[in-house]
């Protein structure tokens, strides 16, 4: 019997076309091992056993007949962000509760279109707006690493946290994720998964619900690089719905895996070294640079010194993007409404019952830093800062072709051990990570080692804008170096 | 800039949110962390720097003025919260 959760995408295809297994067997496969986990981990939101049968019917005919589609027959894990048709779509919020879209993402349209199955959508922090997936409405997700000799439940990350729990827990063979700050990226770090943030507008945002418009970017998990590469991908290209989509040809990311990184110049950027990092991921990180060099790459110590800025500049942009785009949580047109005494009053207890604490805090800095006589102050100071953090990269870009870092400052931390701490020791988690958000340019997370504990850590690739070959292949150099097998001891369903 | 317990009660009610009475103090709070947190970007000098409003520059794309959607007043009515004869219905908004 084949063990279907230990199999990458590329596995899969392949068993598909050699009629190894039906994409029947494999739909079943996956539900039963969703259903089975959905109780410890709490990964998803809706599981479609009904569907997933349905659609893999489908793809069993059409590869019969010769006409399998880029990734037909596999199962992928849906974010609870993308609109998908008719299927209850709540952003892991309350004030969505019962929200069944009548139109479906172009990102997930791109994957049915290309054979993928679905089968369910997962969990998130609500409206993206977390690094933990604690904030979700139906409660956290718990990731499937535990530290060794320890059952202390940990984070998955966020927000894409149930799409990485699922996936590292062998559940289908690729998940959706949106990264506005890391939200795909720090997830894959802890859960030894690979996760792709291509540049802004390569994945088109139309029908995914928004968070700060000009800093979410849709993308994929991954168990593989290549897995990665083929779900990018599949996901990017040119769409008219989207007016900042990116019109350009699609690159082969698939082919660049496997390219090398002879001759390159990677970056290794000092700022990116900060106080409090556990040894473990110094070493990793220099490790890391060794792999690059061992196959043909110079290594460069280089500058960023806007990074420390990039986090602050973020907490004032995406939440002043947010709170204007969550405005049309009003309870007149869709989602819940809780009446009042008056229209002002119905709005009021809408959204204060509807969104959790973390969103509405976000909403009321937003709202304050658009306000009258402080939009200059904050907002379009942020706005200038930004355009430094681009220039910094563009800089760097000039002298290096690909920049090397950690992905997260830590690897998972336990479910509640942040409850007490300040919100910003939670927005830190993306230190790392948020700068390519603001610049808009590629970057990924590649598993790349263990701590002393036994829970993962990523490396981080960062290229420029539109140059995401050059990232699959330093991701698949440091795939190829680090031989990242862990995978966590099933103790789940 | 600091702010204060009133400023987070007409914050609230810009963002059309009930007063958070039971959460006002946490709240006044964490909004200071974090707006003494983004203070640091007032060290970096910004003179003569454009906004930057868009990652990647693209042009911004035209298309005819025609119609391209359109007759989905179900599908659009489909998730109101209350709907009928083929409107949406609101509480009472003009006098």
């Amino acid at each position: 019997m084949t063990e279907f959760t230990q199999l990458s995408l590329f596995d899969v295809l392949e068993g598909l076309e050699k009629k190894d297994f039906s994409a029947v067997e494999v739909a079943e496969a996956t539900v039963k091992a969703a259903e089975a986990a959905q109780g410890a981990l709490n990964c998803f939101t809706f599981i479609d056993g009904d569907k997933a049968k349905e659609m893999a019917q489908v793809s069993d005919a059409r590869r019969a007949k010769g006409e399998a589609g880029a990734l037909d027959g596999a199962p992928i894990a849906i974010k609870d962000l993308f609109g998908v048709y008719d299927v209850e779509t709540t952003a892991s919020s309350n004030i969505l509760k019962g929200f069944k879209p009548r139109y479906e993402s172009t990102v997930t349209q791109k994957l049915w279109d290309a054979g993928a199955v679905f089968f369910g959508k997962t969990s998130m922090d609500e409206f993206a707006m977390g690094s933990s997936n604690e904030t979700a409405a139906t409660g956290p997700v718990v990731n499937p690493w535990r530290a060794k000799g320890s059952d202390e439940k940990l984070v998955p990350g966020g927000s894409s946290g149930g799409s990485a729990a699922a996936l590292a827990a062998g559940i289908s063979y690729g998940a959706t994720g949106t990264d506005t700050g890391g939200s795909i990226r720090q997830p894959a770090a802890f859960t030894g998964l690979v996760g792709a943030k291509p540049t802004y507008g390569r994945c088109s945002r139309w029908g995914v619900v928004a968070f700060a418009s000009s800093l979410d970017h849709p993308g994929p998990f991954g168990k593989t690089v290549k897995d990665t590469a083929l779900l990018t991908q599949v996901m990017s290209g040119h769409d008219p719905k989207d007016s900042t989509s990116y019109p350009g040809a699609v690159p082969d990311m698939v082919s660049a895996v496997s390219r090398g990184v002879k001759g390159l110049k990677i970056g290794i950027p000092k700022e990116y070294r900060v106080d409090g990092m556990p040894s473990a991921i110094d070493a990793l990180w220099e490790k890391g640079a060794q792999w690059l060099k061992e196959q043909g790459a110079e290594i460069v110590e280089i500058s960023l010194p806007m990074t420390k800025y990039a986090l602050p500049a973020y907490y004032i942009i995406a939440p002043a993007e947010a709170s204007s785009n969550l405005a049309r949580y009003d309870g007149m047109r869709f989602g819940q409404r809780v009446e009042g005494e008056d229209l002002i009053d119905t709005y009021e207890k809408t959204r204060a019952q509807g969104f959790g604490n973390e969103v509405q805090r976000r909403i009321l800095i937003g709202t304050y830093v658009l306000s009258a006589g402080y939009y200059d102050a904050y907002y379009l100071k942020a706005l200038k800062v930004r355009r430094k953090i681009l220039e910094d990269f563009n800089a760097a870009f000039e002298g290096v072709d690909a920049i090397l870092t950690p992905t997260t400052p830590s690897a998972a931390f336990g479910i509640g051990s942040k409850a007490d701490a300040d919100p910003i020791e939670m927005y830190l988690n993306d230190i790392f990570t948020v700068t390519a958000n603001i610049a808009g340019i590629p970057a990924m997370s590649v598993p790349a080692g263990l701590d002393k504990n036994g829970l993962p850590l990523g490396l981080q690739v960062i290229t420029k804008a539109l140059d995401e070959e050059t990232m699959f292949a330093v991701g698949g150099a440091l795939e190829h170096a680090a031989g990242f097998t862990a995978k966590p001891e099933q103790w789940w369903g | 800039m600091s702010v204060t317990q009133d400023d987070v009660r007409r914050i609230a009610r810009l963002a059309r949110i009930a007063e958070p009475a039971d959460r006002l103090d946490s709240l006044t709070n964490e909004l200071n962390g974090i707006l003494d947190w983004v203070e640091q970007l007032n060290e970096v000098d910004v003179t003569g720097v454009e906004p930057m409003t868009t990652p990647v520059q693209t042009p911004l794309p035209l298309r005819a003025d025609e119609i391209t959607d359109g007759g989905k007043r179900d599908d659009i009515l489909a998730n109101a919260p209350k709907a009928e004869e083929g409107f949406f219905v609101v509480p009472k908004s003009v006098e």
